[in-house]
């Protein structure tokens, strides 16, 4: 619970408040036992206890900038103003996408569908550039599932494959897979296997009781022989030459996946965004569903972004599809390639954008970032960005879990509510897109666009 | 060579003070090779380098050595930001994801800044 210090007991120290089992958005891990200490004089979190090395720079870092709520064309406007032209421009135009979503609450993912449903527009999240080959494996071959709490609790054999979690989610290890004590795993790391499946030698090595080193490219055929071994077929015996793995140390690997009480395999984007993409994620996915015959083994993707796993679920139960939807028809369709983001970019058929706590414009392919340039764009963001700086509409918004409440949800599907720290001069992106909706619903019932 | 674009402490810590920042810049125009790669390559610490593809091209800095054992023979690292966009296909053969990693560039040194 959140409480500020009576006068007495911070005599000294400026207006100071504790918010107890706040919650960190910064990465998927979505640690909602942050304890931070807050000086409300500065508008400024001075310790976030139990955070770790991104964490502390997520809360620490954070100010309120000294920026215009809202500006058209860089030039400051009053909100209601830049609310105007943001549904003008949506309203106007023939093929209007919406992209970003995965560092916003589930409330504003939720008005970011409805104005699409409106516009007859095209929604996707940063899941299609992360995860999304995972999203169609899912669709093609299931997935064997459980919450993180199962594998802190269960967990003897923990394998990652294609991610670095020490640098990108740092807790992941210590609060949910490795280290902690859980009912079944008494003795915390003691109790488990840890496997590190990677191209190279990253941090996160030290953790792992053993590291295996994939050649690059060659997942896929290093899943499909570890498949093919743990239906006890065989495998070519050039296995090495092509994997860069020994016949040993894949028979060791097997024999060790079969006899675990509970395996896990977690997957990163070394997997999703190589050559055989969704082909390699579905690999990992059908070796653990395999693995199923002779023990319990659950396979897992590590989100990236605090709520992107909050946008797959928002977007999957209003529309059916987790990302990539388009409306144009009046009615949802799902076409990865067709419908997301980077794609209808590059062939240059959106005429208008609206990017919701994303920066397309720094971390999208060239081609894209080109006719961003040329369409009018709405850009939503908590910090000045490479995006909001060339938008015609751009809005800063008030950081979620810092300054706002919401749901989000953790890369196991778990929804957290959050605890804000302190008050921010800035709307939440939720009031922005809602101030949007409104007028559109206006501008529609002037005339509403035939759906194509 | 092959370029990886990852995540790293740093890119996600500068993220945080902002993308428009100094220290985000130079954090995600800095690349890392083996000392046999780089060595072969007459490369130091701190030399300037121009990455390039059928894409585009990017200069950036080379960072520390790594030790040959953390890094292949032949791979670049560099972490996430406008420099490795600039490499990127914007093809994802229908899948949405553009190839992001395993990208085959061309190194040219350019010497040291
Ligand atoms: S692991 Fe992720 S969610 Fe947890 S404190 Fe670190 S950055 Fe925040």
């Amino acid at each position: 619970m959140s409480e500020t210090k009576t006068p007495e007991a911070a005599k000294d120290e400026p207006n100071i408040r504790i918010v107890e089992d706040a919650t960190c958005t910064f990465c998927g891990c979505v640690c909602d036992d942050m304890e931070l200490t807050v000086d409300l004089d500065a508008n400024r979190i001075t310790k976030a206890k139990n955070a770790c090395v991104l964490g502390r720079a997520w809360f620490l870092q954070h100010g309120i900038e000294d920026h215009p709520q809202a500006m058209i064309d860089g030039r400051e406007v009053p909100l209601e103003e830049a609310m105007d032209e943001a549904a003008r421009i949506l309203h106007e135009a023939k093929f209007p996408i919406t992209y970003g979503l995965s560092d916003s609450p589930c409330e504003a993912q939720r008005v970011a569908v409805a104005i699409n449903d409106l516009v007859l527009g095209n929604i996707d999240t940063t899941t299609s550039v992360c995860h999304g080959p995972s999203g169609i494996a899912f669709q093609g071959v299931g997935e064997s599932t459980s919450t993180l709490g199962e594998v802190k609790n269960r967990a003897d054999l923990v394998i990652y494959w294609g991610g670095n979690p020490a640098e990108s989610h740092p807790r992941h290890f210590t609060r949910y897979t490795v280290t902690p004590k859980g009912r079944y795993i008494p003795n915390g790391k003691k109790d488990r296997y840890v496997v590190l499946i990677d191209v190279r030698k990253t941090p996160s090595a030290p953790v792992a009781d053993q590291l295996i080193r994939v050649k690059p490219g060659r997942d896929f055929e290093l899943l499909w022989a570890l498949r093919a071994l743990v239906r006890g077929r065989d495998v070519d015996p050039d296995i090495e030459k092509i994997t860069g793995v020994s016949r040993e140390v894949l028979d060791e690997l097997v024999e060790r996946m079969k006899n675990c009480n509970f395996g896990v395999l977690f997957f990163g984007m070394g997997l999703t965004m190589t050559r055989g993409r969704h082909f390699n994620s579905g690999a990992l996915l059908a070796l653990a569903t395999d693995l199923n015959k002779y023990t319990h083994f659950v396979a897992k993707p590590v989100r990236g972004h605090g709520n992107v796993t909050g946008a797959d679920n928002v977007v999957s139960w209003q529309t059916g599809y987790p990302f990539g939807v388009n409306f144009h028809r009046g009615y949802p369709r799902f076409n990865p390639g067709e419908y997301t983001t980077v794609d209808l970019l590059a062939r240059g058929d959106a005429d208008a954008a609206l990017m919701i706590a994303t920066d397309p414009a720094s971390n999208f392919p060239k081609r894209a970032i080109e006719h961003l340039k040329k369409i009018p764009v709405i850009s939503l963001d908590a910090k000045p960005t490479y995006t909001s700086r060339q938008a015609r509409v751009a809005f800063m918004v008030a950081t979620y879990g810092i300054n706002t409440g919401g749901t989000v949800y953790r890369m196991d599907d778990v929804p957290i509510t959050l605890r804000p720290a302190f008050d921010s001069p800035f709307p939440t992106d939720e009031e922005v897109l809602t101030g949007i909706h409104t007028r559109l619903k206006k501008l529609r019932a002037n005339g509403r666009k035939k759906a194509a | 060579m092959m370029l990886i674009p990852g995540r790293s402490s740093k890119q996600g810590t500068s993220l945080n003070a902002g993308k428009l920042k100094e220290e985000y810049q130079a954090v995600t125009s800095t690349i890392e090779m083996n000392e046999s790669t780089m060595r072969k390559l007459g490369l130091s610490a701190g030399d300037r380098v121009r990455l390039s593809c059928t894409t585009g091209k990017v200069e950036v800095e080379c960072g520390k050595p790594r030790k040959d054992e953390d890094l292949p023979d032949g791979m670049i690292f560099i972490p996430y930001g406008p420099s490795s966009s600039e490499l990127m296909e914007s093809d994802t053969a229908g899948s949405g994801m553009p190839m992001s990693k395993q990208m085959m560039v061309d190194v040219e040194c350019l010497g040291a800044k």
